[in-house]
């Protein structure tokens, strides 16, 4: 059964005036996702605009207990308060990494790789705002095509976005999601669902960024929705091994119900040199995918 | 009990003694039988912990670092490029003030690989902020291991246990292993002050800005650099922690009495060597056939090396004209760091002894006895002897 916002549990986790950016994707996630969780949570952060939003020493925004940790440890240090957890039997205690697409995809794939592989039992968030948003917006792995970033300065990246959830996938979890900051009920039945799984979650969370991209900090989640709406961004989970689209993305049961992802990337200034061609060719990768995808569309 | 094993299993069994809660480790010559033996203890059931076969040395010092966090006794081992590997890692344990324990297998760096035995891996942890304590024999290894979870979680310092390999990690020797319940009594359960509580939480490792700040009850908080100034206090005074740690060991197992040096025919001497580790022992027989030939020499080894013994130093080396220093570690462009430290700590006292510098054994080239006692014997007797290191061991290639 899907959760309403009626019955979204009214607890909240993070403080009011914290020092997330005004519209910021991450801020809608966090702290839906924390709601998911509940009061007995472990966190493990590395540096990510989410160490700023915690805010500075003697103060933090969080009601729960965080561990700060090194750039590319996350997983690792989840599986630490893990094994700790177990050896002193607190095993109950929920152990949440959670970490940003640079700490994710390129610094942090590593120790990720490796908790995945020894089955750890953890849930791992990756908010992805597509870039190094924290630095001042730099490319990331998961910045996609195209985008001006201040190390892609001119052209834009060259590269493709990383598929992070497949590659995860890849380790045989019982559990990965994609999800969006833009669909909260979505991603809070998602990690609620994972809570009951074992072994090593992963969540992926598409978390638009006003100052990063380049639009009006008014329309994060109409940005977010555009994202899923058009196809470039996709909600879904795959339980032990078992892809299924959901929400809002298991409706666009075919391309043509797909909105044009122009409607998406003209709404922001990262892609302001994005020639047509490479728009069309956007446009195109998406309409495969979606012919390949299509068939596992569950409708009611 | 009195058994023969190696250095590796002596640390291994240290740690089985202390009994570590979790354990993570990566493999890396010459530190990987110690923790074999301990994912050993581990599945035959032995030893009731979590070992975790990391990915990399930088994860396990993580693994290590969250454990401690959240309240377990954690343990770790490494060598070379492990511990170069995690060197970020092994900074965050020490300023986030974790008790932890780990073992450093010593052992040359690269470029060129080399797995030989040397201190240059250990020496570029030195200004970390851990504990650096380096023992001498096997018995050492694994009384040093039991009493450093003792001194780390007395001051909430990580303790680094230093010892060379191959020469004591890869060779056996008889030791007395302490009985289970005499090192129950010695080291009580860990209970920190702080840990990751959902009942009581904190956020540990913040941001944290230049000037102190209020907190949420209008007091003042430290900023980045009280709270640095209050580890450095905390790591001088953690010297007297060592000494009341190997206090209240040596009560119980009638072994110590020497934490900071260890000195063997030094009451009258002139001259005194000073080395890290095996190096020491073998330079007793350099001092005995010194001796023999009427030379008033004797030798002297660092129990402890950071925070560094200044005190006991100067009080060491208050009666001797010249210290002779051997390395096998280098700065490189300038000296050996003990040596150093040493003409630093030495250069407050009235009559400071003339201090020389020996390189040696780097990368595992072997130590021989002659060349120690040829270059000690002619330091004794040179009218000035030279200040400036000089390297033992090196081989003629030709023109």
């Amino acid at each position: 059964m899907s959760t309403s916002i009626l019955n979204l549990p009214t607890e909240e986790y993070i403080y009011p005036g914290n020092r997330a950016c005004t519209g910021c994707g991450l801020g809608i996630a966090y702290r839906i996702g924390l709601k998911a969780f509940g009061p007995d949570t472990i966190l493990v952060v590395p540096p990510s605009c989410l160490t700023v939003l915690q805010g500075l020493y003697p103060i933090a925004a969080t009601k729960l207990p965080c561990l700060n940790v090194v750039f590319a440890s996350t997983a690792a240090a989840a599986t630490g308060v893990s094994a700790a957890l177990r050896a002193m039997g607190r095993e109950k205690t929920n152990v949440l990494a959670w970490a940003g697409d640079g700490g994710t995809s390129d610094i942090g794939i590593q120790a990720l790789s490796g908790a995945a592989e020894r089955g750890e039992n953890i849930v791992y968030i990756c908010y992805d705002n597509e870039a190094y948003m924290n630095t001042g917006v730099q490319r990331s792995g998961t910045t996609p095509k195209g985008a001006l970033t201040t190390t892609t300065p001119i052209v834009g990246k060259l590269q493709q976005k990383k598929d992070v959830p497949s590659i995860m996938a890849a380790h045989g979890l019982s559990y990965v999601a994609s999800c969006s900051a833009a669909y909260p009920l979505d991603l809070y039945d998602k990690l609620i669902k994972a809570q009951s799984l074992p072994g090593t979650k992963y969540i992926h969370i598409h978390t638009p960024c006003p100052s990063g991209w380049g639009f009006d900090s008014s329309q994060t989640v109409k940005l977010g929705k555009l994202a899923v709406e058009s196809g470039m961004v996709e909600l879904y989970e795959i339980e032990n091994g078992y892809f299924r689209l959901t929400g809002a993305s298991a409706q666009l049961s075919n391309t043509k119900d797909l909105v044009p992802v122009s409607e998406y990337i003209k709404r922001q200034s990262r892609f302001r040199a994005l020639p047509a061609a490479e728009l069309e060719a956007m446009q195109d990768t998406v309409n495969q995918r979606w012919r390949e995808i299509a068939p596992c569309v569950e409708t009611a | 009990m009195d058994i023969i094993e190696s250095g590796n299993n002596a640390a291994a069994l240290g740690v089985l003694r202390a009994k570590a809660q979790v354990i993570a480790a990566y493999p890396i010559t010459p530190q990987t039988p110690l923790t074999e033996k301990l994912s050993e203890f581990v599945a035959a059931g032995e030893m009731q912990a979590e070992y975790i076969p990391v990915e990399s040395e930088h994860s396990a010092m993580a693994v290590c670092i969250a454990a401690s966090s959240t309240g377990a006794r954690a343990f770790t081992a490494t060598s070379a490029n492990g511990l170069l590997y995690m060197h970020e890692q092994v900074c965050w344990a020490a300023g986030a003030r974790l008790p932890l324990v780990m073992c450093v297998v010593n052992r040359g760096l690269g470029a060129p690989w080399t797995v030989w035995n040397d201190h240059q891996d250990s020496m570029t942890q030195r200004d970390t902020g851990w504990i650096q304590l380096y023992c001498n024999d096997h018995q050492q290894i694994i009384d040093t291991t039991i009493k450093a979870f003792h001194l780390a979680e007395t001051v909430s310092i990580p303790v680094m246990v230093c010892f060379d390999g191959y020469l004591l990690s890869h060779t056996y020797m008889p030791f007395d292993l302490p009985e289970q319940d005499v090192v129950d009594e010695f080291l009580p359960s860990f209970k920190p002050a702080v840990y990751l509580d959902p009942k009581k939480p904190v956020s540990l490792n913040t941001v944290t800005m230049p000037e102190s700040r209020l907190n949420i009850h209008g007091q003042q908080a430290g900023g980045y650099m009280e709270i640095r100034n209050s580890f450095q206090q905390d790591l001088r005074a953690s010297l007297d922690c060592w000494q009341a740690t190997d206090e209240r060991y040596q009560k119980l197992t009638g072994r110590g009495g020497n934490p900071f040096i260890e000195s063997y025919r030094t009451d009258d001497a002139d001259t005194v060597a000073v080395a890290l580790g095996s190096l020491s022992y073998q330079l007793r027989d350099v001092i005995d056939s010194l001796r023999a030939e009427g030379l008033k020499v004797g030798v002297a080894s660092l129990g402890i090396y950071r925070p560094f013994p200044d005190d006991a130093v100067r009080q060491a080396f208050k009666n001797v004209k010249r210290l002779l220093v051997f390395e096998k570690a280098l700065s490189l462009g300038y000296e050996g760091p003990l040596c150093t430290d040493l003409r630093a700590a030495l250069s407050l006292m009235d009559k400071a002894p003339v201090i020389g510098n020996r390189i040696v054994g780097l990368g595992g080239r072997e130590i021989e006895t002659e060349q120690l006692a040829e270059n000690l014997r002619q330091f004794c007797r040179a009218d000035k002897p030279a200040t400036a290191p000089s390297w033992i061991g090196l081989r003629d290639l030709g023109a």
